[in-house]
């Protein structure tokens, strides 16, 4: 059978064009969710069988099992099953569902630390091969890193870098497995290499060879891996049951060698559609099997896991894999991309239950069809569990084509990348132009000694020239620092399958990332608007600030302070501009900051907008919370004002509501829902996260988990399971500004 | 434009005084007293932040996108939003100009003359009766109820649609009593659309106590569920069906 067989053709066929596939091929859908089915009754029996297990691997403090012995690969498992007669699509991370893989490239100290903290032990043939024999990304980098970086990570002022364990953030097209079959992408890929031989061979043409070897060889470990589970991914697939393995097979490969911080699956749904489509014309399947192939692959990346330590996950918790999923948005030629398979995805979760993974990630047009605006505004009232970002403002810079990695960082599919960086501290950098480099938590100098200011009251041009002076410093030593971590990741830890799903020539960037914006654009606003008396120590380091006066704060739509932190983003955007990067990549900056908000907070001493030591930021974009005194849309309207073209990995922003507070009875809550996202994103907004949920519920949660399995709920850019967070954490998220009208 | 108002503060995302999503303008300043108030902070005229026409009309500019999207637009509440007639209109005028909703949340007590050019253009009054028998109403709001009685007769005579809005006391007017009573009342006027079962809550109690006052319902809790649909349910068999 000719795989291609019923599809329009064009391009595509002859050289590798996922999109031009779609395009030529798929079929917008504008009608409502009537058509969608239940869970079959096979789903329902393997979920259960998952269920049982998530209860086990909570019981066992997070982790049910742990690989310590086999290092993780492509090849490294024979296959895994839950229950083999209930599985439609086939494939687990290693034999054994939740065990979780050994991956010490990386870094060997992280697999060894996340095995003590849970009570496995590493394998000590494998520790003394990572250590003696071969080298790891964490060392690679630590041999380079200087002592002003060290420091710099020590205190916090950049943290979160990738530097023990994968980076992440990058999406393989894999969707390329299942139009071409591996044979195809094989070929071209060693067109490409014959064509990278030019007269002198320098550092990045041995690199990119080196690098196309690589790939090659992870696509014919990917042909053996589905051999194994008795699949043959060599050729096409041929239906929309294999479209669905084949990808997954795809993604399967991928994360079964690289434990990035976010792994994601790209934007499957209209093109898995279109083998929906073509299957269900010809009498192939019925939408009840349709779902069941959806449900069941949702199902498997529910069950994608990391090794990871405590400590990752008090900055990150609830043991996130941003296995993020974007579905709808819109075509160029203004077609609408949302498909019946968009609503087969969302519809999981009324399936299986809500759940934080896969990250469902909602591309927002005011063109999207109605229907499936309330649709989603439905579902987010339900389950809480999606996350919006605007296709408006990212497909004219995108394309239409691009996904979403991690929480919010667009990227064109399998023709673009990003060097993950974390992120950068401005509160604590305010705090260095103010005490000229010291850290006033180590009690040490970390940045560039100059004198501290020493006037009774804070003068805002004298602060401002000091910062500038810091950001200058932070913005180098930031690029730098990404520079080893990505230099040395492309040597020790390359993502080979990954690359191998892009095309040869790829545009990177280098995605750097901010928090802390509001507590330093309040602080900003109380120095220049109200009066702020530093109280110093003995030494003469002004360790508190004492405000007198009223000062504008963001989160009230007041252009005074709102402007501040616009300034702010490009201000550092562009001195990030200004550095060389490792393999010419485009810096870009990113206003996120997932749950490490709160870690970032007790690392940072008392700021001048009345912060305490130790209080969390606010997340990403997000205003501090009970600043805010003019409701929800005057909060928002804050941050719509942050320029995207500044921020172009992303601006972040958590939306959260009682119910109630939406209104009285559930159509006008969807009606008003949908009206907030679309006045949202009509204001050039860029990222959503909308939960609705009751506070009771939440206290309840906290002191009783057991009875609230699945509660899920949105954290600046991810879905989290709530009752995997920490205390801490959970109680920021109450605490956290909760839109409820009391009048 | 330049008319100054006294205004408590502002809700930019209302979602439960009105149709849509809503601006509510909380003007300072109400001649009730009610025992319930969940505002008590909004009493003294004195103690509003003064602002303009204008400036309000601005601010509201900002946020259309979102309440055209849901058919939303202004809700003047308060304290008493008819004590400030004259600003009002000239706000709903501005409202009504961009093509956007209106509605005046009042207790109905009319104290001046200009509120037709108000009614004018106002989309809807949402109406918090306190009480039908006008004794009762002179215990619970410290004034009786002729003049409101009087403002409700008026607003049937022009047809303005009218939601009305009954705060539930356990042990004080939710017996069935009462509600025959608050059936009787609602069948008389065509132009009342809806009917608002308010459960008292316990949310503005704090306000008092910052005014330096004792809540006057300390001893009241909020009504359970049950007791509230058991209204609702005597209501509904006598007839009246748009209870929200
Ligand atoms: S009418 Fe409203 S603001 Fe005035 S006293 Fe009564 S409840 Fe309070």
């Amino acid at each position: 059978m000719d795989p291609w067989q019923g599809f329009n053709g064009g391009n595509w066929q002859n050289v590798v064009d996922v999109r031009d596939f779609i395009q030529k091929n798929y079929k917008p859908y504008t009608g409502s969710s009537g058509f969608l089915t239940g869970p079959s009754s096979k789903t329902l029996a393997l979920w259960e069988k998952v269920l049982g297990l998530l209860k086990s691997e909570r019981a066992r403090g997070g982790i049910l099992d742990a690989d310590v012995s086999v290092v993780s690969s492509i090849l490294s498992h024979s296959p895994g099953y839950i229950d083999k007669d209930l599985e439609i699509i086939a494939g687990l991370q290693t034999d054994q569902p939740l065990k979780r893989a050994l991956m010490p490239y990386g870094g060997i100290r992280m697999v060894r630390n996340a095995h003590e903290a849970y009570g496995f032990k590493t394998d000590p043939g494998v520790t003394a091969i990572f250590t003696e024999f071969r080298k790891t990304h964490n060392q690679g980098v630590f041999d380079a890193y200087t002592r002003e970086m060290r420091r710099a990570r020590k205190a916090g002022i950049i943290t979160g870098l990738p530097d023990t364990y994968g980076r992440g953030r990058i999406i393989g097209d894999y969707r390329r497995v299942a139009l071409y079959g591996a044979d195809f992408l094989i070929k071209a890929r060693q067109t490409d290499k014959f064509n990278v031989e030019y007269d002198v061979m320098d550092e990045d043409l041995i690199r990119i060879r080196e690098e196309i070897s690589e790939q090659l060889n992870a696509l014919e470990a990917l042909k053996g891996m589905a051999k194994s589970y008795g699949f043959d991914v060599s050729r096409p697939a041929r239906s929309a049951v294999e479209a669905v393995q084949w990808t997954y097979f795809a993604y399967l490969g991928a994360i079964k060698e690289q434990n990035g911080a976010a792994m994601s699956l790209g934007r499957v749904s209209a093109f898995l559609d279109i083998y929906i489509e073509r299957d269900l014309a010809n009498g192939i399947i019925t939408e009840e099997e349709a779902q069941e192939l959806i449900d069941q692959l949702v199902l498997k990346l529910r069950l994608v896991r990391f090794l990871r330590t405590p400590e990752y996950n008090e900055l990150f918790s609830g043991d996130p894999a941003w296995v993020t999923e974007s579905i709808g948005g819109m075509s160029i030629d203004g077609r609408t991309l949302v498909t019946k398979n968009s609503y087969r995805f969302l519809h999981t979760l009324d399936n299986l239950g809500p759940a934080p993974e896969p990250n469902m990630t909602v591309l927002w047009s005011q063109q999207l069809p109605e229907h499936f605006k309330k649709y989603c505004a439905g579902l987010s009232i339900r389950t809480s569990s999606i996350q919006y970002e605007n296709d408006d403002i990212m497909r004219p810079l995108w394309g239409d084509d691009y996904a979403i990695a991690c929480c919010v960082s667009a990227m064109r599919l399998g023709k673009q990348m990003q060097y993950f960086g974390a992120r950068a501290n401005l509160a604590k950098a305010l705090l260095y132009a103010i005490n000229g480099g010291w850290d006033e938590i180590l009690n040490l100098q970390v940045g560039p000694k100059f004198a501290p200011i020493t006037s009774e009251y804070l003068d805002y041009d004298e602060v401002m020239e000091r910062f500038d002076n810091i950001l200058d410093w932070l913005a180098r030593l930031y690029i730098n620092t990404l520079n080893i971590i990505h230099y040395m990741h492309d040597k020790y830890y390359y993502e080979r399958l990954q690359f191998a799903l892009h095309d040869t020539e790829i545009h990177r960037t280098m995605a750097c990332g901010i928090a802390g914006l509001s507590v330093v654009a309040d602080s900003l606003s109380a120095i220049k608007y109200a009066r702020v008396k530093p109280v110093r120590n003995q030494e003469g380091y002004a360790v508190d600030y004492e405000v007198s006066g009223d000062f504008p704060q963001m989160g009230n739509n007041d252009p005074k302070v709102d402007q501040i932190a616009v300034d702010l983003v490009v201000m550092f955007e562009r001195k990030l501009r200004k550095q060389r990067t490792y393999r010419g990549s485009e810096p870009t900056l990113s206003i996120l900051t997932i749950t490490s908000n709160v870690v970032y907070g007790k690392k940072t001493g008392n700021t001048p907008d009345g912060r305490k030591t130790g209080e969390p930021f606010a997340p990403g974009a997000n205003p501090m919370h009970g600043r805010d005194r003019k409701g929800a849309l005057a909060s928002l309207s804050s941050v719509a004002k942050l320029p995207y073209d500044y921020s172009r990995d992303g601006i972040s922003y958590t939306f959260s509501i009682i119910p109630r507070a939406l209104g009285k009875q559930l159509p006008e809550q969807i009606s008003n829902l949908a009206g907030l996202l679309g006045g949202y994103f009509a204001k050039n907004g860029h990222h959503m996260n909308a939960n609705v949920f009751d506070k009771e519920i939440l206290m309840d949660a906290i002191e009783h988990p057991e009875k609230y399995p699945q509660l899920t709920i949105r954290v600046s850019g991810y879905a989290v399971n709530f009752i995997r967070l920490s205390r801490e954490q959970q109680q920021d998220v109450i605490n956290r500004t909760l839109h409820g009208v009391i009048t | 434009m330049n008319t100054a108002g006294f205004i408590h503060s502002v809700e930019t995302f209302g979602t439960v005084d009105g149709p849509g999503t809503r601006y509510v303008v909380f003007l300072q300043g109400c001649p009730l007293r009610c025992k319930f108030c969940h505002n008590r902070d909004t009493w003294n005229r004195a103690q509003g932040k003064k602002v303009t026409v204008r400036e309000l009309l601005l601010e509201f500019n900002e946020y259309q996108e979102f309440y055209r999207r849901t058919g939303g637009g202004m809700t003047a509440s308060g304290g008493e939003p008819l004590m400030q007639a004259g600003f009002v209109s000239e706000l709903f005028h501005g409202v009504k100009n961009s093509g956007l909703n209106t509605a005046l949340d009042t207790s109905g007590y009319a104290s001046e003359r200009e509120i037709d050019s108000l009614l004018e253009v106002t989309d809807l009054v949402l109406l918090g009766l306190k009480a039908v028998d006008s004794q009762e109403h002179k215990e619970l709001t410290g004034v009786s109820n002729e003049k409101i009685m009087a403002f409700i007769r008026h607003l049937r005579e022009v047809q303005k649609p009218v939601w009305l809005r009954y705060v539930l006391l356990p042990g004080i007017n939710d017996d069935f009593n009462h509600a025959d009573r608050l059936a009787d009342f609602v069948r008389s006027f065509t132009n009342i659309e809806r009917l608002e079962l308010l459960g008292y809550h316990k949310l503005g109690a704090a306000k008092w106590e910052l005014c330096g006052d004792e809540d006057p319902l300390k001893h009241i809790s909020p009504p359970d569920q049950n007791q509230v649909e058991l209204f609702r349910r005597r209501l509904n068999d006598l007839g009246i069906k748009k209870i929200y």
